[in-house]
């Protein structure tokens, strides 16, 4: 099929229109939205490319509708988005946690911006780090991503499509204003030389009577979705392998939660990314995500032009956690910085995987500007 | 046990078996509403496994699920017109039912109800109105009657109901019907039209809950509210005509509204099709 925008070539563009077009090459054929900034241009282009390839995009009357909504494509069997910033985010989490309970695939998209509350609408941030990874109640688990560039956009939209699907749970695309508006040179593959995953499908009758069975052995059932004849039961209640609701079997809710987590974190060689720069022998390493990793390389560059022995561990995926990874790091090095655009979200994952095995020390900063590596090479020095 | 005693019952086969016998309390309405639809569905000849059934929480939302054995999505308060938009655009040859109570549907949810109606997506709401939350013990609702005692009201509603049907027939939907459980009949014929009705279509059944709404205003018998509800049911015909006055405190019951207006799902379908037209990029890739 024929794309709206091209393939197989460089295109200078967006963040947000980047993923608007990965979304659509990875599958989705349905979007539903809800104005705000600054994610709006995802929604825009959604709105434009979405007809010409068979594919809905609706404006939802709020985000909440927006995320029941593409739930509800998603059972219906499409792959399904929706794209928000901080306060729309903020009221996506109950439904979020709906499409964790059910294993429902989906992909959402958090543009940050400065907040708490309506804040800093035209201004990039980290302050949603740990909204994306717990904000919705109770116990559970879900795949969060972190590009830092306009090309990270792209590829991890289609990732996040991927891990929906391959694992029956909702993915949070966690970018930020400053990667949204900024304009950068964008390698579109071949449609044919993208990796596309879809959900696993019940085989026959029999295995589309356990919607939430581990009938494979792996975790994840297979999705009966509906309009099949399979008469399939959905609750955000616990239920039990067959959907039947359960509410006071505590070996019954044990089960489904912790399946739930397991499947995501059994499978974290998997799903975990990361790069790392000038890492092997480094006394002093950097760990950090999204549009503050850029600065964070250029910091490793410079402070080994002066002979300092840093190094950076960049992660593309911010949930699951890799403690372990962390706790390795810690072992080889004398202390871990960790960069962030709040006041520290992240870094109290590090601390926790560092273990006290090195010194952890947090660079915050807020209000709208991302570090230069001079703020992160100034704190640095401060230390050696 | 139980399935022996549902076996007599001959709609049963719309039924999950292992569900029953169902959790509504002795004398409540939902058992009522649940045989109206299976009825309707019957008459109708709908294989159950061309619908999908959406609810949202509550009492009323059991209704359909777990009970109805269909394709069901049982969602968070409120948010079942939401879910059921996305599974109307996906599986637009399949029928979408929602049914759930009025705090689900026009309280917390009265957001979606109301852009529903005006999208007119082609699903079908059965809203069961029982001027109360039941399953949380019996608190004030939106379409509480001026004055009635509620554990949250306990000495007397200062509110005014919201006129469900009233509301969304102004908002634009194909088809709007009120009527009460003391009218079956009236109910599976409305219900029918409701369900082959090209758009959105809302049926309001005004729902005893003698548990907690009629105990607590002298009318713990379930035939005490029936009897109030045939006592205090004005056909639509016969309102029109009346004082506002006189109708407080009364239900206007009958067919608000029947129009056919461009449907949603329709819509999206044919606005594919002109920017294909229009914008088309042909199935083979020029390059």
């Amino acid at each position: 099929m024929k794309y709206p925008f091209p393939v197989g070539r460089s295109d200078f563009i967006q963040g947000d229109e980047a993923i608007a077009r990965a979304a659509i090459l990875a599958g989705c054929r349905f979007y539903a939205g809800y104005p705000i900034t600054p994610a709006s241009e995802i929604f825009e282009a959604m709105a434009l490319y979405m007809p010409l390839v068979d594919g809905v995009s609706i404006q939802m009357e709020d985000e909440i509708g927006s995320i029941a909504t593409i739930i509800g494509a998603s059972w219906a069997g499409a792959k399904a988005m929706t794209a928000t910033s901080g306060p729309g985010f903020s009221l996506m989490q109950e439904n979020l946690g709906y499409a964790v309970m059910t294993e429902t695939p989906i992909v959402v998209v958090d543009v940050q911006r400065g907040g708490p509350s309506t804040g800093q609408p035209t201004l990039g941030a980290q302050g949603d780090v740990m909204q994306s990874i717990w904000g919705t109640h109770g116990d559970h688990s879900l795949i969060v991503l972190t590009p830092a560039t306009v090309q990270e956009a792209f590829d991890m939209t289609i990732k996040a499509f991927n891990l929906a699907e391959k694992y029956r749970t909702p993915v949070v695309l966690l970018t930020d204003a400053e990667i949204a508006h900024m304009r950068e040179r964008v390698y579109t593959p071949n449609p044919e030389d993208i990796e596309i995953i879809y959900r696993k499908l019940p085989a026959n009758k029999e295995e589309a009577r356990y919607p939430f069975g581990d009938i494979h052995g792996d975790m994840i059932p297979p999705m009966p979705v509906f309009g099949k004849g399979y008469r399939t039961y959905v609750t955000g209640l616990t239920h039990d392998e067959k959907g039947r609701p359960k509410t006071v079997d505590a070996e019954v809710h044990e089960r489904l939660i912790r399946r739930i987590i397991d499947k995501l974190e059994k499978n974290k060689e998997d799903i975990v990314t990361y790069e790392t720069f000038d890492l092997e022998d480094a006394e002093i390493a950097i760990i950090s995500y999204g549009i503050v990793a850029r600065s964070a390389i250029r910091a490793v560059r410079l402070l080994r032009r002066e002979g300092i022995k840093a190094g950076l561990l960049k992660l593309n995926t911010i949930w699951p956690f890799d403690f372990d990874m962390i706790g390795n790091i810690a072992e080889q090095v004398r202390k871990i910085y960790v960069p962030e655009m709040n006041l520290g979200q992240l870094y109290h994952l590090v601390r926790e995987g560092a273990d006290g095995k090195a010194e952890v020390e947090l660079i915050p900063k807020i209000g709208g500007e991302i570090h230069t590596p001079m703020d992160i090479i100034e704190r640095i020095k401060r230390g050696v | 046990m139980a399935i022996k005693i549902y076996s007599k019952y001959d709609k049963v086969k719309y039924l999950r078996k292992e569900a029953l016998p169902t959790a509504l309390c002795p004398g409540c309405g939902g058992g009522t509403v649940l045989n109206a639809f299976a009825n309707a569905l019957d008459e109708l000849g709908i294989d159950p496994r061309d619908i999908v059934v959406v609810s949202g929480i509550g009492c009323s939302a059991w209704i359909a699920s777990p009970y109805f054995l269909a394709d069901t999505l049982h969602t968070t308060h409120g948010r079942a017109i939401a879910f059921a938009t996305g599974v109307k655009v996906g599986l637009p040859d399949k029928k979408v039912v929602v049914i759930s109570g009025d705090g689900d549907l026009a309280s917390i949810g009265g957001n979606h109800l109301l852009h529903a109606a005006r999208r007119n997506i082609d699903i079908t709401v059965i809203l069961v109105n029982n001027f109360i939350y039941g399953m949380t013990g019996g608190q004030v609702a939106p379409t509480t009657p001026f004055g009635a005692i509620t554990t949250t009201s306990p000495y007397r509603n200062i509110e005014h109901p919201l006129q469900i049907s009233e509301t969304i027939a102004a908002a634009g939907a194909s088809y709007v019907a009120r009527w009460t459980t003391a009218h079956v009949y009236q109910l599976i014929s409305s219900i029918k039209k409701a369900l082959n009705v090209k758009g959105f279509s809302l049926v309001e059944v005004i729902s005893q809950c003698p548990v907690q709404f009629g105990r607590r205003n002298k009318m713990k018998e379930p035939a005490e509210m029936l009897r109030w509800f045939l006592k205090n049911s004005v056909p639509l015909a016969k309102a029109k005509k009346m004082p506002p006055e006189e109708l407080e405190g009364k239900f206007v019951i009958g067919e608000f509204v029947t129009r056919e207006r461009p449907e949603f799902t329709e819509e999206i379908n044919k606005l594919i099709e002109e920017v294909a037209e229009r914008y088309g990029l042909g199935d083979e890739d020029a390059d």
